[in-house]
This record gives structure tokens, C-alpha cells and sequence, in this order.
């Protein structure tokens, strides 16, 4: 059994149709998965399921072998799970380090140890702690970003096409430091565009087709099944 | 000599009572941001909240000096302002939990909050009417001044006074106290950058498991304390009348506007700026002229830009510049 | 005509109001509310034309009220020759000057790019124009006021008709609304509202604070009248004789002569002001009509269907091809021109100018309330959220007044609560008002007749 896990769920928003069914996306910690598919296909839908932003009809969620299907996102936020939003991932007025202070609202400890390891896992927020996050440049507000949603020293991240609308330089840092999280014992779902780009560096991919799981596989799998290629990577 | 009396006269006249008006108007204009910012709707009912806090200040006072108790040199009214803030906030947080959580849980569009703001409006200037009724109330008491006129006359020899109510003093000392306090609690507290985070970003604030409940709380209890602050230095310095309250309610929104709204540094500095504008453009610089001017050259007219019945249409006209070429306010910077 | 069913219970049951006013209390006050109701109903129209067909927060129908009225004054108001010997030309320049600045302005706009000397240069005009009309006006303002200031001390008016003001009373208010609306329609709505809501009373304190244009605060008394006047009424035979025919059963039960004539007088006295205020009602019940059939076909017509798709998705609507500011503009006039039509119809009605009693409690947010109430985006609604408010408005003093003392009943006349609250009965209104706003808001949020959704 994988340490998160999304089981044969079915949701859907307010009265109408299911947008995924049966759909099932499991990680284990230390383990980067990609949610790969067309638009429309229910990838950030699934993520929003996991995460409890939407209620599910049918499946379940777990953590480390706990139900946890009736949580409320904040709930669950205590439980370890952390999420990255596509848009508005930052607040942008305030500095960087209150960014991560309020990513550690939760913690009751000492939080300075915390932001210390963000300092050094993105040494350039050390540098400007005390700008505005709306001043930054997009690759630094990633970071801030990802710094946050670290805060709570999670054990699932979420994180929902962190490489939209990034310039291809910038999507290889943040690729690289995506990696360093990875390498930290943490789970990582992220949702994806770039397929390509994104199986490169995750363990195993998932791709769905309206709502369902179509494949299922290791990047390099993936990566070379005629059909998911075809289809899906342009090739 | 002559440019001290004139130096004198312009402080006497513009500067002191616009620093004094510009702190009153500093306070309520923080007030209708915050609201601003965090709840998100133009509160239409910003005039009336003021007056409600300071109708009890005023009763309160009636109600000590009956009872003998007073304050010394200083006014009984800083005495009744616990209390006053205490009924503000109960009234504010009565009126979210009956009219206004239920349009914030639905997300109505913030129009539709504003709207609703009128409604309360309309019943708050009901209350206060029928509890205190319609008329113009003094609740001064205390010393009146630190300064006369005649005494600085004394003391100088200049031909100007300068007086210094005990009001205007108060007012700006306060103020800078309430300001100082709230601007610390904004951004040094936990709670404090919480509220500028929901007030940023909400969607995320929520996820980063900020209570948005206790926001809510923590801003109307900030607000009441702006707005019976706010509204009895008002009153203590002219005097309390519930019409003027409402109508007091426009200039501070366009000093609220003028700051850049949802932003409390620039609520408080616009209130100075609508203040000051407010009193420089009316005021009639004869005098200070007559000091100035050598006396072949003295002026005749009252050399005023602007009569004083024009003081309101003068922060409009600020506040539709403003919004014409910076809607955001003249204020960089940070926001809540 | 099942669909119309809600319409006609609704104004039935606010039509027996009335009557009942009429028989329980006097019918010269049934007739006084009737008419501020219809004139509320053409404010109401106006501020529903805006915010119902397209979305726009007029805050400001304050300001188009006055300036409908001062339209009145300078319409039908004998002209004050000696005041125009002394400053007339004088203003008549300084009107040409502020022309002057406006086409300088224009021209410094179009023909010089944006740049920090196009700022000063516009800024220079502003200035000079000021001090020039300062200039100017001031030496005439002077003359002008001091004629007869007890009387007169402006410059009166064109000695027109005064029905023609209710048009000019439109016209000004539409030329408000343009200058108003190039300048705030962008705005978001709630910057709108408060701009609006400041625009209209710097309106108003430039007409209670510049005499020479109205009187200001000093307030024009004996306005003409579209209808009889009751003094002459009681003197002319065929009233006399009207009134008798209607009473004669009445007046036959009376024996003595001298008896009989007094009570005559008394029932002329009291229909000579009926008479006068059913012409009113016959003239502003024109008026109404007129705009509703007008609004009537506006709205179902293709431009009708197109201010709401403006309204619902303004985006969709300018990704369509939509001129939204165009459109926005042109309601916006049109709504405050109906507006200023109404001004100029109270000022009508009450026969004198007081600029001193526009404030935006009474000339705004009771109005904002009457189309919240009624239905915004029905004309039928607005209609009845005038009368309903209005209704309420007037009525509210008299009904707390009684539910007081219903409640006090078992407390001596001496309680003080009791003197306390019977004298604060005026101020139920706003407790009633506020409240009706709120419970409609939040129970029936579309309004008591709710804008039909049209299927084609």
C-alpha cells in the first residue's frame, strides 16, 4: 500500500456529471508523480479531490493507511498534505518572509528552524526576505511559492502545473528543485502540460482520459509506449 | 518678527486644525479600508457606525458627571471610550452575524454588499435617533485649552496667538497612539500578518489554514475601535450631531480612496492630505500676507482660493482626480 | 394575463392604500402622497433604467434631482433686468470663457501625445481660466446679489412656461450624466457608487452656495404653476357651483342660511386644494405613462436584449463586438435625464426651490431603496417600489406613533421611555425603511416584482 492514495474515486462539481470516475493516483514518500493528460481529462479535478476541495461521491482518500474522505482541506493541511495552486500560489503583498511564516500558521513550535531549511533548499529567498513577493520574478515567486506550501514540513505535495506560463529556463530550475523536495522523504503529485518535461525527472506517470485511468507506468515507460506518445507527446 | 507672526498665523489656522481634522478623518478612513480589504465591500454605513460608538461616550459622560466622577483637567468622555468600543463592536459583530455573514458565506459580488450596507445604514441612523434623537450635543469638559491665545502673546511678545485646544491636542496624540498600536499589530503579529494575508489572497489563506472566523472577529473588533475613537475626538473637538456623522462619511471615503484603498498607510495619509487640502484651499491668507507683504503692496481682498462653503466639494474634486488618473491611490506600497 | 396577475394584486392593493389614507385621514393628503408617489415612481424609473437594464450604481441621483430643479427656476422665473444690467454680460463672458477652456482643453488633448507638457500645458489652461473667471464673476456676483436681496438678488429666470422646465430639467441632467459618465463610468462599481455620490453633492453645495444663479440657501418661493391656484379657485362662480352640485345633499340637510354658506366655504377651501392636487396627478400620471411605454418598448427591443447581455457577462458582451462604454454612456444619460425630469416635477409640486434640502439620505438612498424593493429590471417594479416606499415613508411616523402607544397603553402619560419614544416616532421611518431593505434584500433579492425572464 503507497503512503497516499486516491482509491477508485468519483466526483464531480455541484449537481453535474462526474468529471473522474473510478480514478485511482497513489505515491509513496521520496516519490515524484506526474498527472498527464488532455485538457478536460479531470487532472486538476482529481488533485482537487485529493486534496478535499471537492466532495466525493464514490473511492476514498488515505494517508499512511488512514481514511481521510471526510477531512476539510484544512484538515487535511494538519494531516501534512500541501498544495501549490497553478495561479495566485503567493501572497503577493506581503514580504517573503511572512509568505512563509503564514505557510507555518499551523505549526505551533518554533518556526525559525523551518525557514531556515527553506533558506538553504532556495538560498535566494534568504537573500530577499524582506521584498515584497509581488516585486519578484516569476522563477523567484515559484520558489516562494513551493517555500510555502514546505512550511508545514509536509509529507505530500501537491502541485498543480507549477511550470504554466514559466520561461524553459526557469522550468529547469524549478524542475531541479522540485527534485531536491523529492529527495527530502516528501510525496510529490504534480499536474502537468509539459508532459514531456515532467516525465524526465517523475518516478511514474499517470495519464487519464475523461476521468479515467488510461495508462500507467514509469516515466521511461511512458515515455517510449507508442500509443501514450501518439497521443499525448506529440510524437 | 513679521515672519514668525506669519509663520504663527498659518500654524494657528491651517496647520493645528488640519492636523486635528486630518487624525479624525485618518481614523475613519483606516476603518472603511479595513473593511475594505479584508470584508470586501464599500460600507456605506461608515458615518453612522461612528456616530453609534459615540453616542454611547456621549450618554456615558452624561451619565459620570451625574454621578460625579470626572477626569480631572482631562475630558470624562476618554474615560467612557472602553465602554463605547465595547457596545461599537457588540453592535458590529450583531449586525455581521444577521445581515453580513450571510452574503460573505454566499460570495455575493460586493456591490450587492454595499447595497446591503445601506440597508444598515438606514437602521443604525434609526437607532441613534430614537435613542439619542436628532440634536447637536456638547460633551466636553475638562480643561479647554493648554494654550491662549493671550497667554503665548505674553510669553513671546508677538503680535500673533497661537492656541492649542486641549481637544486638538488630544486628538492627534491619540490618534498616534491608536495608529502606532494598530500599524504593530498589523505587521509584527502572527494574527495581524494573517489578516493582510487573507486580506491579499484568500483562496490560499484558507489553505495555509488561516480561520477565516477569527479574521472576521479580529477586523470588526479593530474597526469598532477605529470608528468610536475616531468618532469621539470627532465630536469632543466640534461637537456630536448624528446628521454631521453621516455626512462625515464622505470625506473620509475619499481619503480612503485618495490612500489607495485597502491600504491603511494610505488611508491614514489621506486623510491628512484631504484635511489639509481642505483648509489650505479655503483659508483666507490676508493676514499672513499682511505680514509678509511690504505695505504699499498689502493685500485688499481676503486673497482665499476658495470660499469655505466649497470645504466638502474640494475632497471630492481630490478623490475624482485621484480616481480619474490613479485609481489606486497616490500611496505605493504595501497593502492590506 | 396570468403573468401580468402579481402586477395588478400588487398595485391594487397599493391603490387601496391610498384610499384608505383618503377616507381615514383627509383626502387632500391622499392626494399630496398619490403625488409624491408618482413623482418617486419617475426618480425610481430613472435610477431603474441604470441599474436594472444595465448594472451601473448611480449614487448620485441627489445631484440630477436639484439640477432638474434648479431648471425650473431658471426656466419660468421672471428674469431680474436689473440684475442683468449689472452682471450679466459679465457672466455671460465668464460662461464663454469656461467654453473657451473646455475646447482648449480638447484641442491640447487631440493634438499633443501624452507627455508631462501636455499635463502643464492643460494644467496652464485650468488655472488661467480660473483666475480669469474669478476675475470676472466676482465684481458681477457682487451687483447681482446686492439687487433686492431679500427678493431677488439673482438673475432669474427666462419667464417661460414651467412645463417646459421639466424638459429643460431632463436635458441638464443628461448633460451632467455625460460629463459625469465620461469621467466615472470605467470605475469599478463600488468606485462609481462613492464617486457618484460625492459628484452630486459638490452639485448641490455649487447651487446652495452661488446666489446669484438661484438664491443658494435663500431658497425661490412662488414658483408658477402648471395648474389653478386655490385662491382663484374659491373666487371663480363655476367652482363655487361644482363644489355645491357635488354637496347638495349634504348641504340641503343644513336649515340655516348663514350656517349653510360658512360650511360651503369650508368645503370650497377644501376642494379648491383637492382640485389643485388631482391636476398635479392628472400631469405627473401623464408623465409616468409616457416613460413606461417608452421604457416598456426600449426594454424588449433589440437594444433592451443587448443592455442585458452587456449586463449579465460584459465581457462576453465586448468580446462580441459590444461598444460597452458607448452603451453605458447612453444609459447613463438616459437615466439621469429621467431623473432630473423628476427633480424638476417635485420642485413643480411644492412650488419653491430649497436647494438647502437635498441631502442624499432622502434624495439617493430612499431611492436606491424604492428599486431594490420593487424589482430592479421591471419597470412595473420600479413603479411600485416608488409608491410602497414612498407609502411607507410618509405613513411610517403615524404607524409607530400608534404601535407605541399601543405598547406604552398600560404605562402613565408621565413614563419618560414613553414621552421618549412618542417623541422619536419621525425616526421609525429609517428603522423601517432600513429593515424593509434588508428583508428584501435577503429573502426576495430580485425585488417584490422580479424582472421576467424573456423567452423569444
Amino acid at each position: 500500500m503507497a503512503f497516499f492514495e486516491g482509491n477508485k474515486m468519483t466526483a464531480g462539481y455541484g449537481d453535474g456529471p462526474d468529471i473522474i470516475t473510478s480514478c485511482s493516483i497513489n505515491v509513496s514518500r521520496g516519490e515524484i508523480v506526474a498527472i498527464l493528460g488532455p485538457n478536460g481529462a479531470g487532472k486538476s479535478t482529481a488533485m482537487k479531490a485529493m486534496l478535499g476541495l471537492l466532495k466525493l461521491k464514490s473511492g476514498s482518500v488515505s494517508i499512511d493507511g488512514n481514511d481521510i474522505s471526510s477531512l476539510s482541506p484544512q484538515d487535511r493541511v494538519k494531516k501534512g498534505i500541501s498544495f501549490v495552486p497553478q495561479t495566485r500560489n503567493v501572497f503577493a503583498e506581503l514580504t517573503v518572509r511572512e509568505n512563509l511564516e503564514i505557510g507555518a500558521f499551523l505549526r505551533e513550535d518554533d518556526i525559525n528552524k523551518v525557514i531556515e531549511e527553506i533558506y538553504e533548499l532556495f538560498p535566494i529567498l534568504k537573500e530577499k526576505r524582506s521584498q515584497i513577493v509581488g516585486q519578484l520574478s516569476g522563477g523567484q515567486r515559484q520558489q516562494v511559492a513551493l517555500g510555502r506550501a514546505l512550511m508545514i514540513r509536509p509529507s505530500v505535495l501537491m502541485l498543480d502545473e507549477p511550470t504554466a506560463g514559466v520561461s524553459p529556463i526557469v522550468m529547469d530550475e524549478l524542475f531541479e528543485h522540485i527534485i531536491k523536495v523529492k529527495e527530502r522523504n516528501v510525496a510529490i503529485i504534480m499536474v502537468e502540460q509539459n508532459a514531456k518535461q515532467a516525465l524526465s525527472i517523475s518516478d511514474r506517470g499517470y495519464v487519464l482520459v475523461t476521468g479515467e485511468n488510461k495508462f500507467e507506468g514509469s516515466g521511461k515507460e511512458l515515455l517510449k509506449d507508442p500509443e501514450v506518445r501518439r497521443s499525448f507527446l506529440g510524437a | 518678527m513679521d515672519l514668525i507672526n506669519a509663520i504663527i498665523v498659518l500654524l494657528n489656522y491651517t496647520v493645528i486644525p488640519a492636523l486635528t481634522y486630518g487624525s479624525q478623518l485618518a481614523l475613519g478612513a483606516i476603518f472603511v479600508t479595513l473593511i475594505y480589504g479584508i470584508l470586501r465591500f464599500a460600507n456605506f454605513a461608515t458615518g453612522d457606525m461612528m456616530s453609534f460608538g459615540t453616542m454611547f461616550a456621549v450618554l456615558l459622560t452624561y451619565y459620570f458627571q451625574s454621578l460625579g466622577i470626572s477626569f480631572g483637567i482631562l475630558p470624562t468622555a476618554l474615560l467612557t471610550i472602553p465602554f463605547a468600543i465595547f457596545m461599537m463592536i457588540l453592535y458590529m459583530l450583531t449586525i455581521d452575524k444577521f445581515v453580513f455573514s450571510y452574503y460573505r458565506v454566499k460570495k455575493s459580488p460586493p456591490v450587492q454588499l454595499a447595497m446591503v450596507s445601506v440597508g444598515v445604514m438606514f437602521v443604525t441612523q434609526a437607532i441613534i435617533r430614537i435613542i439619542i434623537g436628532p440634536s447637536d450635543r456638547r460633551f466636553l469638559d475638562g480643561e479647554k485649552f493648554i494654550l491662549k491665545a493671550t497667554e503665548f502673546k505674553e510669553m513671546t511678545g508677538l503680535n500673533e496667538g497661537l492656541t492649542l485646544k486641549s481637544t486638538q491636542a488630544i486628538t492627534i496624540v491619540v490618534t498616534i497612539i491608536v495608529v502606532s498600536i494598530m500599524f504593530w499589530f498589523l505587521n509584527k503579529t502572527k494574527t495581524g500578518t494573517s489578516m493582510r494575508a487573507y486580506s491579499d489572497n484568500e483562496d490560499l489563506a484558507l489553505l495555509s489554514g488561516i480561520d477565516p472566523k477569527k479574521v472576521v472577529l479580529i477586523t470588526w473588533v479593530i474597526a469598532g475601535i477605529l470608528a468610536t475613537i475616531g468618532g469621539i475626538l470627532y465630536g469632543l473637538d466640534k461637537s456630536y450631531r448624528p446628521f454631521v456623522y453621516f455626512n462625515n462619511m464622505l470625506p473620509i471615503f475619499a481619503a480612503a480612496i485618495v490612500g489607495g484603498i485597502g491600504n491603511p498607510y494610505g488611508a491614514f495619509l489621506g486623510g491628512y492630505v484631504i484635511a489639509f487640502a481642505e483648509i489650505f484651499l479655503t483659508y483666507a491668507y490676508k493676514r499672513f500676507f499682511i505680514y509678509l507683504l511690504p505695505e504699499s503692496l498689502e493685500p485688499n481682498s481676503l486673497i482665499q482660493l476658495l470660499s469655505t462653503d466649497y470645504k466638502f466639494a474640494i475632497s471630492f474634486s481630490i478623490l475624482v482626480i485621484v480616481l480619474l488618473f490613479r485609481p489606486s491611490g497616490i500611496f505605493e506600497g504595501k497593502k492590506i | 394575463m396570468k403573468r401580468y396577475s402579481n402586477v395588478i394584486a400588487a398595485y391594487s392593493i397599493m391603490i387601496i392604500l391610498i384610499i384608505l389614507v383618503g377616507v381615514f385621514q383627509s383626502w387632500s393628503i391622499a392626494l399630496t402622497i398619490l403625488n409624491y408617489c408618482l413623482i418617486s415612481a419617475v426618480m425610481t424609473m430613472g435610477a431603474n433604467i441604470q441599474w436594472g437594464y444595465a448594472g451601473l450604481i448611480n449614487f448620485g441621483i441627489m445631484g440630477y434631482t436639484a439640477l432638474g430643479g434648479l431648471a425650473v427656476v431658471l426656466v419660468s422665473v421672471a428674469p431680474v433686468g436689473e440684475a442683468w444690467k449689472l452682471g450679466g454680460l459679465n457672466m455671460l463672458a465668464c460662461l464663454g470663457i469656461i467654453a473657451g477652456m473646455i475646447l482648449s482643453i480638447r484641442q491640447v488633448l487631440k493634438k499633443i501625445e501624452k507627455s508631462k507638457k501636455r499635463n502643464y500645458l492643460v494644467a496652464a489652461i485650468i488655472v488661467i481660466g480660473v483666475l480669469l473667471l474669478r476675475f470676472i464673476s466676482a465684481p458681477a456676483i457682487e451687483s447681482i446679489e446686492s439687487v433686492e436681496p431679500a427678493k431677488t438678488g439673482f438673475l432669474g429666470g427666462l419667464g417661460m412656461p414651467v412645463l417646459f422646465s421639466w424638459i429643460v430639467g431632463g436635458i441638464f441632467a443628461g448633460g451632467l450624466a455625460y460629463i459625469v459618465g465620461k469621467i466615472a463610468l470605467g470605475l469599478r462599481a463600488d468606485y462609481l457608487a462613492i464617486a457618484t455620490l460625492l459628484i452630486a453633492e459638490i452639485i448641490v453645495s455649487i447651487i446652495k452656495h452661488e446666489e446669484w444663479l438661484a438664491r443658494g440657501v435663500k431658497n425661490v418661493i412662488g414658483l408658477k404653476r402648471p395648474a389653478p391656484y386655490e385662491i382663484d379657485l374659491q373666487t371663480s362662480p363655476w367652482f363655487i357651483n361644482l363644489v355645491e352640485k357635488f354637496h347638495s345633499s349634504k348641504l340641503k340637510l343644513i336649515s340655516s342660511i348663514s350656517e349653510r354658506q360658512d360650511v360651503l366655504k369650508q368645503l370650497v377651501i377644501d376642494a379648491s386644494s383637492v382640485y389643485v392636487k388631482l391636476c398635479f396627478a392628472g400631469l405627473f400620471l401623464t408623465v409616468v405613462i409616457i416613460l413606461l411605454i417608452i421604457t416598456q418598448k426600449a426594454l424588449y427591443s433589440p437594444w433592451g436584449r443587448k443592455m442585458r447581455a452587456i449586463r449579465d457577462n460584459e465581457e462576453a458582451a465586448s468580446a462580441m463586438g459590444k461598444n460597452v462604454v458607448k452603451e453605458h454612456l447612453l444609459i447613463f444619460i438616459l437615466g439621469s435625464a429621467v431623473v432630473g425630469i423628476a427633480g424638476a416635477m417635485m420642485v413643480t409640486n411644492d412650488g419653491l426651490f430649497t436647494p438647502g434640502s437635498y441631502r442624499p439620505m432622502r434624495y439617493t438612498f430612499v431611492i436606491w431603496v424604492m428599486v431594490i424593493v420593487g424589482g430592479t429590471g421591471n419597470n412595473f417594479g420600479a413603479i411600485l417600489g416608488g409608491f410602497v416606499v414612498w407609502f411607507l415613508w410618509v405613513q411610517a411616523a403615524p404607524m409607530a406613533l400608534f404601535f407605541i402607544n399601543l405598547l406604552t397603553a398600560h404605562l402613565p402619560e408621565t413614563n419618560e421611555i414613553k414621552i421618549h419614544l412618542i417623541n422619536s416616532a419621525p425616526y421609525f421611518r429609517f428603522l423601517l425603511i432600513g429593515i424593509g431593505l434588508l428583508v428584501i434584500m435577503r429573502y426576495r433579492p430580485r425585488g417584490i416584482l422580479p424582472e421576467k425572464i424573456i423567452k423569444q
